[in-house]
């Protein structure tokens, strides 16, 4: 360590400090101090719970929260997908790395990209559906966005699809940093590829598991806004309003941003909870923060 | 007839661990392919036929893209948004991280703590307070406003991966420094600094990347068309052209092209980059 001045290491901490306050800091607070007003311009009277009555009265909000809920059902696809095809990537199938460059392709790609080119392959006369009919399957050709049964599933494939990549390169980066002599050893031992997945290879990646599954839940409660927004604008109907989408329309479209103020403050306590085992992990893993 | 030395050549556990990952990469594949193909067909082409490879090629639907969206506006106003933010937070994490790496002051880890939770705090939560914020000091709709959001935003990650890459520089060669009569701030820029590339090179990456890819910030802090970033340019291009499917898939074609290409150039720090915040440094 570096013995300086009590001050000096303040004076590097300074402008972060600054521009985490601005970004963070002053936003966090106000969001809060602002959902318990009646927000007109910059600020308004002090008006108790209102806002928070208000959403949980408003069906529109009901249907959000429970779509996000629904949404979360992705999470379990996400951890089996990237399971299996990082276990597989990791022994060295011929050809591994290229389906690895493959797989994390969707990742890179930009969520507006991804959303408008599913939203075309899967209209009532599109690909998918054209496909599907050619293939003999009529019954399965859905109106896969304009339905309001399908709109929320179809948008949750496209968010599997495109975040799986995320699971796979985070599971293959652990599995390579393991050690392999545990892998030799029960292969020595006579265990099964099954065995040793379930007995040597998934608790040594537990803790990157449970950590994926903490981002991934955080992810489709609160970071879908661009998916939703991009293929269905929460439509048809409400059929996939969700909580990002119920902030963004309060706030920027009927002027209410008290009401958007206090579903992000919902939004905010979630993620505060959700952190807790983040940082068991963490220290669970042995690191500091 | 038979052929022997098949019998001893095929695994099927191998050639089953090849037909799933061929499946998962064909349906990563697939709709890059819709998009490639669609966007080289005309209209009737289109609609008599979605799947097959277009004959002739049209290359007129990316003339026509050209014209209805501002890809070059846009693509501008992506780069100066994300080379912006990006300089930004990297220029005060690096200050911030070397005192959490090396120098000891109270609260350090308790701050360090902190700023590890933000990263995972979603910027919805932030945004309306941001957007009334920068409306009363009038920076709405402007590159420098927008800048210094996305900068705070993606800060937190830029400490977190430089203050561990730091970490990792060996104290010895700071000490001979410090005893040559180096200062701190010689230290960080002479010593640290050039050690730094790979790290440095990660957070471009992954930086520019979150900031390229957001659509919610910028669709509420740059109303303004002119202002419009990538995102936002083909999010309303992709609505205009709906009933136009070859041009809007030209158009997400012409838009991902960037990305692409230091994909294929930098693929190793974007997969270092994205799982660095995940694995302990």
């Amino acid at each position: 360590m570096l013995r300086t001045p009590h001050h000096i290491p303040f004076l590097y901490l300074a402008p972060a400090l600054t521009l985490l306050l601005f970004a963070f800091g002053y936003p966090l607070v106000a969001v809060v101090n602002f959902s318990f007003r009646r927000i007109r311009g910059a600020t308004g009277p002090f008006i108790g719970l209102d806002n928070y009555l208000q959403i949980i009265k408003d069906k529109v909000f009901h249907d959000a929260v429970s779509h996000n809920a629904l949404l979360l059902l992705a999470v379990p696809v996400l951890i089996g997908i990237s399971i299996v095809l990082s276990v597989f990537l990791y022994e060295r199938v011929p050809g591994w790395q290229v389906y690895r460059s493959i797989l994390f392709m969707p990742y890179v790609l930009a969520v507006p990209v991804v959303g408008i080119v599913f939203s075309n392959m899967f209209q009532l006369n599109g690909v998918v559906n054209e496909l599907l009919r050619g293939a003999g399957l009529h019954t399965l050709a859905l109106d896969w966005i304009g339905s309001s049964r399908m709109a929320l599933w179809t948008v949750m494939g496209v968010i599997v699809w495109r975040e799986a990549g995320f699971g796979i390169v985070l599971f293959l980066a652990r599995l390579l940093s393991l050690n392999e002599e545990l892998q030799d050893a029960a292969r020595i031992d006579g265990a099964g590829w099954w065995q040793r997945l379930v007995y040597v290879t998934l608790p040594q990646m537990r803790e990157t598991i449970e950590f994926y599954v903490v981002v991934s839940v955080i992810t489709m409660l609160a970071w879908v806004f661009s998916y939703v927004y991009v293929i269905s604008r929460g439509g048809p109907g409400n059929a996939t309003q969700i909580m990002e989408l119920y902030i963004y329309n309060f706030a920027f479209r009927n002027a209410l941003p008290g009401i958007a103020s206090a579903v992000a403050v919902i939004l905010f306590v979630v993620t505060l909870i959700l952190i807790v085992p983040l940082f068991r992990l963490r220290s669970a893993n042995g690191g500091s923060a | 007839m038979r052929f022997p030395a098949l019998r001893y050549s095929v695994d099927p556990a191998a050639l089953f661990k090849h037909g799933v990952l061929m499946v998962a990469a064909l349906s990563v594949l697939l709709p890059a392919y819709f998009m490639l193909v669609t966007a080289f067909k005309s209209q009737t082409g289109y609609s008599l036929n979605k799947f097959d490879f277009p004959t002739p090629l049209i290359i007129g639907n990316f003339t026509t893209a050209l014209r209805g969206g501002r890809f070059f506006l846009w693509f501008a106003n992506s780069v100066i948004l994300s080379t912006g933010s990006v300089i930004v937070s990297i220029a005060v994490s690096t200050l911030a991280a070397f005192a959490f790496a090396k120098m000891q002051f109270t609260g350090r880890n308790f701050m360090l703590a902190l700023n590890t939770a933000l990263m995972v705090i979603p910027p919805v939560v932030m945004l309306i307070p941001l957007f009334l914020f920068l409306a009363s000091i009038r920076l709405i709709g402007t590159y420098s406003g927008v800048i210094l959001v996305y900068a705070g935003l993606v800060t937190p990650f830029s400490i977190y991966l430089l203050t561990n890459f730091f970490r990792t520089i060996p104290h010895e060669i700071v000490e001979s420094a410090l005893i040559d009569g180096a200062s701190a701030l010689d230290v960080l820029l002479r010593i640290m600094l050039p050690l730094s590339g790979p790290a440095l090179v990660t957070l471009i990456v992954v930086n520019s990347l979150w900031v390229w890819n957001d659509l919610l910030i910028a669709l509420v802090l740059l109303p303004q068309d002119n202002l419009r970033s990538l995102m936002v340019g083909i999010t309303v291009f992709g609505s205009r052209y709906n009933n136009d499917v070859p041009v809007a898939m030209a158009g997400m074609f012409l838009a991902s092209i960037p990305m692409m290409v230091l994909y294929l150039f930098g693929q190793k720090y974007f997969i270092r980059g994205l799982v660095a915040g995940a694995v302990k440094g």
